[in-house]
């Protein structure tokens, strides 16, 4: 119904992209954005969307280490840079201790917010394995959540911090 | 028990973190192309013509489909079929669906549909129930009672004129709710097929599957039998997804003509405009209590905003009042409902379904009563909770009741008595109680069979499969059910699978609405685990040499009572009870109980069984901004029994955020653009930027009390708690920003600007509330008059009263 911006049909890009710590070869429209490729051209459907339009904190990933939100960052600029999204997660079969305190403890209801959660929580105790309740809720600001209410995705996260400070 | 009342890890708790639980979006078939809609730019207009040929030559476009493609109407509830998949003569709201493309991806589609060339005759707009009323003649719809009213009921239950003149005091309060929207993170999505065995198959992000089976049936003018629909994982849902909705008519029509997958994916803009949320509602109060604070009766009236389509409309017109009788005695109760035609989208069954509106109103005013008649507000409620096993004045049946227990643990545990009233200025608390029902005890259409049917499956692998149209839409209900079969069996949810919502596998189930999940679904279960347990232990006491009733199943043992050496395992019984009986499996299925209430209407409110709940919330004002802060929330939520702790704290405490969120900021608003704009009714904010929400940052710490009472017509006991504990947060901030700075704002959201400008009449010496100051003329009907179980009645209409005419509605 609004006025919709004329896609320009141009060649497909050809890039590698490292993904979950494996090279990928990918060629897709130069216009997508992370998240389109991820979804749409490797299958990675792990990651979520909620607006596209980088309200929700859904989509987040990490890229290099930092939590961005995939349906603002176009593909073509991910070129050389690692990205991990959620099933780059586990080891194995076995869960990372926020995917396991998640589903233990709460943090995940229906599940759609959660890879975003996640992700921006394994920045955040990648940096800080110690952090206070109110820096964790500061960290995870960006990811709207329907359900929890957050209180168990606060909790989720302080216990798979607790986890990960006792493997150390 | 072994498994129910046990924090454990969710059946599907494993598939949400690591990325595998596929939700509809996340769903790809070969040769799938992608669906959009063209939505009306208008409020309200008629469709002179529709040129779709620029939209059929674009390069990429398989189909363009336009509302003559779909001459049969839609809607969830037989009396309100007014939907079509795509707008035919008229659109009704900014957003009315009125064409669809089909073509190779989005973007062709999308640039297709801005081809499509449709002529417009504009027509007068309806922005308010008021205008609605005043302008009969712009009619939305051809159908209703008249003008724009949808539907309009009245009905009293004792002479309540009467109850109020013998009053001490009669309290006349106007409330309003505004309208607000689910905004589930998961963005509706669908894939229709044709499958190899040419029957059509839709994959949907729906509560309902059952009751969109039907009306795909009856849109597309095919036997059900050759539908599937299954309802993927609902990424959020709270009332959104119940209805049928118009995308999924149309993909479902576009697979069958082109005999390829079509999927769709609606916009976040375009979920603000699919709505069927809060109904905003203005609402009358008017209440007598005697000089010690009991009720002696209420006249209730609201008029509610209903969009542009029926939707759950006539439930929710009902819904308005019918579970107001619940919390507290009331003698006698006149209760008057009108909902009304407006251009805009279409509102329907938001979690607490037309119940947090009166909820609201009535909390409220009970602090008002307190506060006039100089009791607790605690107290005085504790005095006239409801009693178990009790009819109210409308004749809904309550069962157990932990109200009681709740009052007294959240001022337990809220240190109530040392705060209310004594804080200091600008800080408060508030105090707010709840019903629920735990499934609405009729069904959307009518009939005689079972609202759910649970199917088990078990074979010599000792595996155990459950079936059941039981939709999962985050509030753990795959969980319920594993949990359930599990404790019957003496088994562990991890040996139990679950296979829910798909019409073509699963027994049919209502859906994932009115709280009904864990009593009916969980009642269904209970009777297929038990029925196959029978054959278990039939089977095993054989082999123990022992009687069947001295045989246990307990962890995944079969042992007998008198002798633990006499045992097998679980699925050596399983393998035994095969080789007796022949193949396992059995069903289970469950109906509510027959509703004592005869008069025409009494099947809106009946349910098997109610929750309660009480909240207190503190809450902070700056006197300078009229900034609201909320640091803490205390609630006791009367569940029956929790069948996982874990998950039925995190119902209780969601449900506290949404409510806390219409309380202080959710609200889904509409503006009149200026006239050289062409006048249009245009959504304030679609986005989630702009439709505020509670973030991480903003909620509070909620401290739950879990009271367990168990219910006898629920499976171990268990209520629900997905939807009650949302209920009494909003009276309790308002009530708690009274406590805090002496104003009353009787009008929802509460934004600081309210609370301002209430602040502003206070220094003025000015009674110091900000609210709706009168409740207009509605032409309700002459109210149905049904005598209340105590004074004689026998849940008829009383068709000659011989009693003195009630006055005609108030205005």
């Amino acid at each position: 119904m609004s006025a919709v911006a004329r896609v320009e049909h141009r060649p497909n890009v050809h890039l590698s992209l490292r993904v979950n710590g494996e090279e990928v070869e990918v060629s897709f429209a130069p216009y997508k954005t992370l998240l389109e490729v991820l979804r749409e051209d490797l299958g990675l459907t792990g990651t979520k969307h909620g607006c596209e339009l980088g309200e929700c904190g859904t989509c987040a990933v990490l890229v290099d280490g930092e939590p961005l939100l995939s349906c603002l960052t176009l593909a073509i600029e991910c070129e050389g840079r690692s990205v991990e999204t959620i099933e780059g997660l586990a080891r194995g079969t076995e869960l990372h201790p926020l995917q396991a305190a998640f589903a233990d403890h709460g943090g995940s209801q229906c599940g759609y917010c959660t890879p975003g959660v996640i992700m921006t929580a394994k920045a955040l105790l990648d940096r800080e394995p110690n952090p206070s309740r109110e820096r964790i809720k500061e960290a995870t600001a960006g990811n709207l959540c329907r359900c929890t209410g957050y209180n168990q995705i606060v909790e989720s996260i302080e216990h798979a911090a607790k986890e990960m400070r006792s493997c150390k | 028990m072994q498994v129910v009342g046990k924090a454990r890890r969710r059946v599907d708790g494993r598939a949400k973190v690591v990325g595998q639980l596929r939700f509809a979006d996340d769903l790809a078939l070969p040769r799938m192309v992608h669906c959009k809609l063209l939505r009306s730019p208008h409020a309200h207009a008629e469709i002179e013509s529709i040129d779709i040929s620029r939209a059929e030559m674009h390069p990429g476009v398989h189909l363009v489909l336009t509302g003559k493609d779909f001459p049969i109407p839609f809607g969830i509830m037989p009396v309100a079929l007014d939907e079509h998949a795509l707008a035919r003569e008229r659109v009704r709201f900014v957003g009315d669906p009125v064409a669809a493309v089909v073509a190779k991806d989005e973007a062709t589609a999308l640039e297709a549909a801005e081809r499509i060339e449709v002529k417009y005759r504009l027509l007068p707009t309806i922005a308010t129930p008021q205008e609605a009323l005043a302008h009969p003649e712009t009619r939305i719809h051809d159908y209703g009672e008249q003008g724009n009213i949808h539907r309009n009921q009245a009905y009293e239950f004792g002479d309540v004129a009467e109850a109020l003149a013998k009053a001490d005091h009669v309290f006349d309060d106007v409330f309003f709710y505004e309208g607000n929207t689910h905004l589930p993170m998961e963005q509706q999505a669908s894939l229709a097929a044709v499958e190899g065995d040419g029957k059509l198959t839709l994959s949907t992000s729906t509560q309902n599957p059952h009751y969109l089976h039907r009306q795909l049936a009856r849109v597309l003018q095919m036997p059900a039998s050759q539908i599937r629909v299954i309802a993927t994982p609902n990424g959020g849902a709270f009332g959104g997804k119940c209805d049928p909705a118009n995308h999924e008519m149309v993909v479902s029509k576009a697979a069958l003509i082109l005999g390829r997958p079509v999927k769709i994916c609606l916009t976040r803009e375009e979920v603000f405009y699919q709505h069927r949320g809060r109904h905003p509602v203005l609402m009358r109060m008017r209440t007598g209590v005697t000089k010690d604070g009991r009720l002696t009766g209420m006249h209730l009236q609201t008029l509610l905003d209903g969009g542009a389509y029926g939707s759950h409309g006539p439930a929710s017109t009902f819904y308005t009042g019918v579970l107001t009788p619940v919390t507290y005695e009331l003698p006698r109760f006149r209760f008057e409902a009108c909902r009304v035609f407006t251009n805009k989208p279409p509102c329907g069954p938001k979690r607490g379904h037309g119940t947090p509106q009166p909820r609201f109103g009535q909390e409220v005013q009970l602090d008002k009563i307190a506060e006039k008649l100089r009791l607790d507000p605690a107290e005085m409620r504790m005095r006239m909770v409801t009693k178990a096993d009790s009819l109210t004045a409308n004749w809904l049946k309550i069962g157990s009741t932990g109200l009681a227990e709740c009052i007294r643990k959240v001022v337990e545990i809220s240190g109530w008595k040392d705060k209310h009233r004594k804080l200091p200025a600008g800080r408060g608390v508030g105090l707010a109680c709840s019903a629920y029902m735990c499934g609405a005890g009729v069904s959307i259409y009518w009939n005689k069979m079972p609202h759910s049917g649970v199917q088990l499956l078990l074979d010599r692998s000792g595996q155990v499969t459950v079936l059941c149209g039981a939709t999962e839409i985050g509030q753990g209900s795959d969980d319920v059910l594993a949990a359930i079969v599990a404790e019957v069996l003496g088994i562990s949810t991890v040996d139990v699978r679950v296979l829910t919502g798909d019409t073509g596998l699963t027994p049919v189930d209502l859906g994932s609405y009115s709280s009904r999940v864990t009593v009916m679904v969980g009642n269904a279960a209970m009777q297929a685990a038990g029925r196959v347990r029978d054959l278990i232990v039939a089977a095993a006491a054989e082999q123990l040499d022992t009687l069947p009733g001295r045989v246990i199943l307990s962890q995944g043992r079969v042992f007998a009572a008198e002798d633990s050496n006499k045992a097998m395992s679980f699925v050596e019984a399983v393998a035994l009870a095969e080789t007796k009986f022949g193949t396992l499996g059995a069903v289970g299925s469950y109906s509510p109980p027959k509703a004592p209430g005869r008069y025409k209407g009494a099947g809106v409110g009946p349910s098997p069984a109610y929750s309660f709940s009480a909240c207190v919330v503190e809450a902070e004002v700056d006197p300078d901004t009229g900034w609201i802060t909320v640091p803490r929330i205390w609630i006791a939520h009367d569940l029956g029994r929790s069948i996982n702790p874990v998950h039925a704290r995190g119902q209780v405490i969601g449900g506290v955020y949404m409510g806390l969120g219409e309380a202080l900021m959710e609200e889904q608003v509409f503006r009149r653009l200026p006239p050289k704009l062409s006048s249009a009714l245009v959504h304030r904010i679609p986005s989630m930027l702009e439709y505020k929400s509670i973030t991480s940052l903003d909620m509070p710490e909620v401290e739950v009390a879990l009271i367990e009472d168990p219910d006898p017509n629920c499976p171990f006991g268990a209520k629900e708690a997905g939807q009650g504990p949302l209920l009494p947060v909003m009276p309790a901030v308002a009530n708690a920003i009274h406590d805090a700075v002496g104003v009353r704002i009787d009008e929802l959201p509460i934004t600081p600007d309210k609370v301002l400008a209430a602040l502003a009449l206070k220094a003025q010496g000015k009674e110091p509330r900000i609210g709706p100051e009168k409740f207009p003329h509605v032409p309700y009907p002459q109210p149905m008059f049904v005598l209340p179980p105590w004074e004689g009645g026998d849940g008829n209409e009383l068709k000659k009263p011989a009693r003195k005419t009630a006055g005609v509605a108030a205005s």
